[in-house]
């Protein structure tokens, strides 16, 4: 199970703040307390405070502020593409795309890039209509993702697709439609794609927000969940994910499996 | 028709394990494949034979096995010898002699023999006490002081001596080897255990105490290949070289053991075949180490991975 640390990311106030102030100190400790806690990658958000010009040099800035104190690639989050670029212009290691949807016009863009920095990539199930209301309209942009890193040639395991999870208070019919389309788009190639999912918005505004967000993930993982941006911040989820890989027959039993699951 | 080879890619790699000092050292595992199979991955190392030499002449080996050896057996510098001439990648020497039930030899009597041994021959040494747990603790440091550099791989640790035997290993530079009952999760936990005491892993070898071929060896093959599995995925407690006892359980065996007889045939070309097959049926379960006994079987084996190692053309 591969995790990527969640925290970096504008949407919390913190580190809002110190991107307005060009504050170093809360980046480099999320930077250093996610690595600590075992992710694998760091996922890097501007946020909404930032204005779509600013966005760049922000993005820019937050890599290299996590990088100088975390060997961690990044998983660069946005919606603008400057900032993708950016953000890839001065990473160190293989980092992530978050992300493309599956509108033919982003896709032209975006997975080239991903090889011409040798990156990986997370397609989103969803186009210009929104998030599909159910598995098989999930599964079915899925295909669109497969079909163009086959097209564009990127390794189909560098393609992280993720089926989007939407809040259980709000849209609570999605999640097992979730589950059912993580199942089916592992059935899409072989080798086969990877999956992924923004695990935290299973929760959001959710009472018991832990507990949601572990259980989701143990479903998730049964069906062919490959990874997840997670919030490292949470022990018993790392603890869950390492028990279920043991579970799921994906690393073998030996007494001490909490420990080595985070041994990397 | 012209074909596409579909081929496993792999993210992990047993590591190599360095046996021996100086000119004469060699290297095990590496293999960054499922054993042979050149056209995915690298196996940088033949896997590596060993022929036994025990410290006091053996008293239950049957004659076709102490054959080879007449006028050498309970001298181990020359049996030892022996075995390099006969074209043993390394020798190993088995301290029997400090069973309780053997001589009770002391640790000191066994760190000079094996002291002797070491100097004797130009080959790296696999030594291993007798098996009495609480014994081989006794015993093991003080041939490990004795040898003292010489990058000997030690053992066999289990659950209940490895911190000691360890520390041995950890203070004088030698390799460990970690024995459990054909139990990859033990296995695993144990080699755990000893990268703990800050042993790094490429310091240790698997003994997965495997059994002879008929007597569960099926058993032994799939725990080998999970482990393997498990290393070329990623798991690096189980990247770690696998050493195979197939001489001591085949020439316990019944059809090693009987001899030539109407319905089984002569017992020469049978114990030979059966100790050989044993040791070909765990290379290709990914054994880095095999420890034989005959050097007739010795023979064939190599003969047969040297074919193996071979690249296949696709």
């Amino acid at each position: 199970m591969e995790l990527i640390g969640e925290r970096i990311n504008g949407m919390f106030k913190d580190i809002r703040e110190a991107i307005l102030q060009k504050d170093p100190k809360p980046i480099e400790y999320w930077a250093r307390r996610q690595t600590e806690k075992s992710a694998h990658w760091l996922d890097i958000n501007t946020g909404p405070a930032v204005s779509v010009e600013d966005q760049p040099a922000v993005m820019e800035w937050l890599v290299q502020t996590a990088q100088s104190v975390s060997p961690l690639p990044c998983c660069l989050d946005s919606t603008v593409l400057g900032a993708i670029e950016a953000g890839l212009k001065v990473h160190r290691g293989q980092a992530i795309i978050n992300s493309t949807s599956a509108d033919q016009r982003k896709m032209d863009i975006y997975f080239p890039m991903a090889i011409k920095y040798n990156a990986k990539l997370i397609g989103l199930a969803m186009n210009e209509q929104g998030v599909p209301k159910d598995a098989s309209s999930r599964v079915a942009l899925a295909m669109e993702l497969v079909v163009n890193a086959d097209a564009h040639g990127l390794p189909m395991e560098d393609l992280y697709i993720d089926p989007l999870a939407l809040p259980a208070n709000v849209a609570q019919d999605h999640g097992a439609e979730v589950v059912e389309a993580i199942r089916q788009i592992k059935m899409l190639a072989d080798p086969a794609p990877k999956t992924t999912l923004g695990l935290s918005n299973v929760s959001q505004r959710c009472a018991e927000r832990r507990l949601l967000n572990r259980t989701f993930m143990v479903m998730c993982m049964a069906v062919g969940l490959d990874s997840a941006i997670v919030d490292m911040e949470d022990d018993l989820l790392i603890k869950a994910a390492a028990a279920a890989r043991v579970l799921l027959n994906k690393d073998i039993y030996c007494d001490a499996f909490l420990k080595t699951f985070r041994q990397r | 028709m012209a074909g596409t080879i579909i081929k496993e890619r792999w993210t992990g790699k047993v590591l190599e394990m360095v046996i021996g000092r100086g000119p004469s050292a060699i290297k095990v595992g590496g293999d960054g494949t499922l054993p042979f199979l050149h056209y995915e991955g690298k196996m940088p190392n033949r896997p590596a034979v060993a022929l036994e030499v025990w410290d006091v002449e053996p008293e239950d080996w049957p004659e076709m096995v102490t054959g080879p050896f007449a006028g050498v057996l309970g001298d181990p510098v020359a049996w030892a010898g022996k075995c390099v001439e006969m074209g043993a990648d390394l020798v190993c020497l088995r301290l029997a002699g400090t069973h309780p039930d053997n001589q009770d030899a002391t640790p000191e009597g066994a760190a000079a023999t094996a002291k002797a041994v070491a100097e004797a021959v130009n080959v790296p040494l696999i030594v291993t006490g007798c098996g009495i747990e609480e014994k081989d603790a006794v015993t093991l440091p003080v041939v490990g002081e004795a040898l003292s550099g010489k990058g000997v791989l030690l053992g066999c640790a289990t659950a209940n001596n490895y911190k000691i035997i360890t520390t041995a290993c950890k203070e004088h530079g030698h390799n460990i080897i970690a024995s459990t009952p054909l139990d990859i999760n033990l296995a695993k936990q144990l080699n755990i255990l000893i990268n703990e005491m800050d042993l790094p892993l490429n310091r240790i070898a698997m003994d997965p105490l495997v059994g002879a071929l008929g007597y569960g060896i099926e058993y032994a093959y799939s725990i080998m290949e999970r482990s393997r599995l498990g290393a070329l995925t990623g798991d690096k407690m189980l990247a770690i070289p696998v050493i195979c006892f197939a001489g001591q359980e085949t020439w316990k065996t019944k059809e090693a053991k009987t001899k030539d007889n109407e319905e089984w045939g002569t017992q020469d070309r049978r114990a030979i075949l059966w100790e050989a097959a044993a040791a070909a049926v765990f290379a290709q379960a990914g054994g880095a180490i095999m420890v034989l006994r005959h050097p007739e079987s010795l023979k064939q084996y190599k003969k047969h991975i040297s074919a193996l190692m071979k690249p296949q053309v696709y």
